[in-house]
């Protein structure tokens, strides 16, 4: 493999005259996979601004005065931990990122339905980063990532307009990529290439994109009214000027529970794609993973009441609720269970990708089932508010979707670049981030059944043992998050080449040359079989042809 | 070093039955969470490429073993559901006879009002082994009570009342939180919750201090202190005295022939609405009808009363309230009489 030449006109290669005419030539792009790239550096940035918010966190909360930070400075901290990681790194990290490169080479089209569209998005979400780190500059956002009225809409002294201007310029982005994927599904699929010959990953970055595209404009509706009592005085959500305050929890969970599903469907899509491919077979009961995202999908705005359950709503609300959120359970533990029966007589290999995957597995049972615990409200009643749900969430969305992420960032990363990454590396943070991970989020569980409420700056002494076991997590975990940014970057001089198909994967991306051609197929692709076609004897062959020395 | 528990203290009588169906989570959470890793693991290591074995007929989806997974966890989750459901309308349904403290919450601390008008603040004393029913509202942004050693937790919201009722088992003293993010001393918006015997708060109700008015005033005289002593008039007398000053009684008549509608045996008791809609006066009707008249009209009566909206502290609110409740008292007028009173009419019902 190292000995084939990287094809002549990849997307990445450019025959422009001057640098000027190079930037050009990518801020001016309407290739998806370019745009991908140019998310892909944005939101990695956020990624890192994200982080070093919650480092100074949880530096802070290594004792419990307050030493480091003015109550001020650790709200704000906190605060834009939560806004950056959620509104740009979480909700279109996979979406943008991945969903860009890859839906139009998985369905077989040579790019997006509205390919200036996808250029258009990725300017809005520059804008809204834009506004969101100019909110940040010049004093910071004290209210949390949540808004809660009337304290944002009344109460703050701090840059409420500029951020909340951010998360709903953002919006917009998160809604053009949406429409642009469902259309593209619908609409550019190649021949033969029928709904369940999919691949998952293109199931649930449809159902991601038809919540996305229905619930977007409520919260950025919600923003707005904020914005509009926060400037001029209308009484909408503060009772002192004869407005709501529960209203506006309504209408923002309405939109940010589903969120949450915008950031971990994605997530499931990548994890069945990698179980597939490192376990050289059919992903187990397809049907049953695709239609278990649409469940999901629907069933997922039916339950923002869960996060209101002291808020003051009935008893009868909080049942239905509850029940509500008890069937998510369901579709999720469907999809934990097929994916390890995939396992089952399968060829199995531990590349990193797949490290990811068995790793995205293992947090997301412990997220998913802390989930049933806060759905029942008897529980619910004594530790929302606390560490108990900041693990919870910790456990779903960065031990869902970071994993899911990074698993999808190393196994599609010959395809986007051309090179491989050093192996040995990959399976080293890998290994270090779900250490870590599990060190800094774990004991935030106990924290929270203790009794010890979220944001706060100081606490009383007893918590302090788990918030330091916490903290000394998290540097773990930074360590395991730096790892892979060095070798990737170095990969992409010093890598192997890694040929149209390294992972031996199926695939319509995988037919393409890595890194695949401006227009993606010479011509169109027609299609005949299933996705995750790996004939009944692949995995046999795969452990056959293993020697010691092999790759693991 | 401070110890290192893992459960906080059981100190009121939800404890228990919370903590047993958290157990009970946490055990199901084991079969699953804790088998599951094993089976992987096991797949792991027995279909790695190195190791041989049979990988022929492999089955691509089977529905006997979709519907396993799906019917099994269903029925938990169902009967966790139901457990977890008939224990929360427990917590959210108190007793007839209860004893009402009146909290306050604002940036950055709780106040709070005993019926006989002692107050205090950043601390709440309660008697155990009866049942304590909070009536809370907040001066600004929401705020969020939260008692873990008993449990409870309840959001505080400006401008209408949220209720939250325990029973008290363990004297001692608890941590007080507040548990909704409400600004830069959040974190500093906690006390100290005291269980006492009944005898020993009673004791209390009647011990001089001083403390500090929520809406920052000094009582009646203003002055350069902000600090008043805390014990007072007792709530339905203080409420009594504002519904005469303030002229409620002119058209509120005990004996129904007012303009408005006579308070007695008003509380807790379904309304008809000149719209034809049933309500309950609860607190939160209470609370509208004084500050927007206009809201809900009684039938038979004219839209003629005045709001008083910006005329009202909380407090005084609460003070109001109270009075109007202990007029649909109907076995004693307790609320009037002392809160010890109270509290042992309580404990005599209970035995």
């Amino acid at each position: 493999m190292a000995t084939t030449a990287l094809p002549s006109r990849g997307y990445l290669e450019d025959d422009t005259p001057t640098v000027w005419a190079w930037i050009k030539s990518w801020l001016f792009t309407v290739d998806h996979k370019r745009i991908a790239i140019l998310y892909l550096l944005a939101i990695n940035f956020y990624f890192l601004l994200g982080g070093l918010a919650a480092s100074v966190v949880r530096i802070e909360l290594i004792t419990p005065q307050g030493d480091l930070l003015s109550s001020d400075l650790y709200n704000r901290a906190f605060t834009l931990h939560g806004i950056i990681m959620v509104f740009f790194f979480l909700i279109p990290g996979i979406p943008a990122v991945l969903g860009n490169f890859l839906i139009p080479l998985m369905v077989g089209a040579r790019d997006m339905a509205f390919p200036r569209l996808n250029l258009f998005s990725w300017y809005l979400y520059m804008i809204g980063g834009i506004f969101a780190l100019s909110a940040a500059v010049f004093g910071g956002v004290d209210t949390g990532w949540t808004f809660y009225t009337p304290f944002s809409s009344t109460y703050s002294n701090s840059n409420v307009i500029l951020t909340i201007a951010g998360a709903f310029v953002m919006g917009f982005s998160s809604i053009a990529t949406g429409v642009n994927f469902i259309v593209t599904t619908h609409t550019m699929r190649a021949p033969g290439l029928t709904w369940f010959r999919l691949p998952l990953f293109v199931w649930s970055s449809y159902a991601t994109s038809l919540i996305i595209v229905l619930a977007t404009p409520v919260v950025g509706i919600t923003l707005l009214l904020v914005a509009i009592e926060r400037i001029w005085g209308v009484g909408i959500f503060d009772p002192a000027l004869g407005g709501d305050p529960l209203l506006f929890q309504h209408l923002f969970w309405f939109y940010s529970h589903p969120a949450v599903y915008i950031m971990i469907l994605p997530g499931f899509g990548v994890i069945s794609e990698l179980i597939s491919t490192f376990s050289r077979k059919r992903i187990f009961g397809y049907e049953f993973i695709a239609f278990s995202s649409m469940a999901i999908a629907i069933i997922g705005f039916l339950v923002w009441g869960h996060h209101m359950f002291v808020s003051g709503q009935s008893v009868y609300a909080g049942l239905v609720f509850s029940f509500i959120t008890m069937l998510v359970a369901i579709p999720s533990a469907i999809k934990v269970f097929n994916w390890t029966a995939t396992l089952y007589k399968g060829s199995i290999s531990y590349r990193t990708p797949m490290l990811y995957a068995l790793g995205f597995i293992g947090l997301f049972v412990i997220g998913g089932l802390t989930g049933i615990f806060l759905g029942v409200v008897a529980i619910d009643i004594h530790v929302t508010d606390t560490y108990f749900v900041v693990a919870h969430f910790h456990y779903v969305m960065v031990g869902g979707t970071i994993m899911a992420y990074l698993g999808g960032i190393h196994f599609w990363w010959p395809k986007m670049t051309g090179r491989m990454y050093n192996e040995v590396w990959g399976g080293i943070s890998a290994l270090i981030i779900f250490v870590g991970f599990n060190m800094t989020f774990f004991p935030q569980f106990v924290l929270g059944y203790l009794g010890m409420p979220r944001r706060y700056h100081v606490y009383p002494q007893e918590f302090q043992v788990l918030h330091v076991l916490s903290s000394a997590g998290s540097t773990v975990l930074a360590i395991g998050f730096i790892i892979p940014l060095v070798y990737l970057t170095l990969s992409l001089w010093k890598g192997k080449l890694a040929g149209d198909n390294p992972w031996d994967a199926t695939g319509l991306e995988w037919t393409v040359s890595s890194p695949p051609p401006a227009h993606n197929f010479d011509e169109i692709p027609v299609v005949t079989t299933e996705a995750y076609a790996y004939p009944p004897e692949a995995a046999e062959r795969d452990a056959a042809a293993w020697r010691p020395g092999s790759p693991l | 070093m401070p110890d290192f528990p893992l459960f906080p203290e059981q100190a009121s009588t939800f404890a228990g039955p919370i903590d047993a169906l958290y157990g009970v989570l946490i055990a199901l959470s084991l079969i699953f969470g804790g088998i599951l890793p094993f089976i992987i693991l096991y797949l792991m290591v027995r279909y790695h490429r190195s190791q041989k074995a049979d990988r022929t007929n492999q089955p691509e989806g089977s529905l006997p073993l979709e519907l396993t997974w799906t019917i099994i966890p269903l029925v938990l989750v169902l009967g966790v559901f139901f457990w977890g459901a008939f224990l929360y309308i427990d917590i959210r349904t108190p007793p007839e006879r209860n004893l009402e403290i009146y909290v306050i919450g604002k940036q950055w601390m709780w106040h709070a009002q005993h019926p006989n008008g002692k107050r205090e603040n950043n601390e709440l004393h309660v008697p155990i082994n009866q049942p304590v029913k909070l009536v809370m509202t907040s001066q600004d942004v929401i705020h969020s009570f939260y008692i873990p050693a008993f449990r409870v937790k309840q959001d505080v919201l400006p401008g209408r009342y949220t209720t939250m009722w325990f029973e008290a088992t363990q004297t001692g003293e608890y941590h007080l939180f507040c548990a909704e993010y409400c600004g830069t001393e959040h974190s500093r918006m906690v006390g100290r919750v005291v269980a006492m015997s009944l005898a020993d708060y009673e004791r209390w109700l009647t011990t001089p201090g001083e403390i500090i008015l929520p809406d920052g005033s000094a009582g009646a005289g203003g002055g350069d202190s902000t600090l008043i002593p805390s014990i007072g008039d007792p709530m339905a007398l203080a409420g009594a005295q504002l519904f005469t000053n303030l002229g409620c009684v002119g058209c509120h008549r005990d004996d129904g022939a007012g303009i408005g509608p006579s308070m007695v045996g008003l509380y807790g008791v379904e309304t008809r609405m000149q719209d034809g809609s049933l309500v309950t006066a609860d607190e939160n009707y209470l609370r509208e009808s004084i500050l927007n008249p206009g809201a809900k009209i009684v039938a038979g009566y004219a839209n003629v009363m005045p709001s008083y909206d910006g005329q009202l502290s909380e407090d005084q609110l609460n003070q109001l309230i109270a009075y109007i409740k202990s007029l649909s008292d109907s076995e004693s007028a307790s609320t009037r009489l002392s809160n010890a009173q109270i509290a042992s009419v309580v404990a005599d019902e209970l035995k």
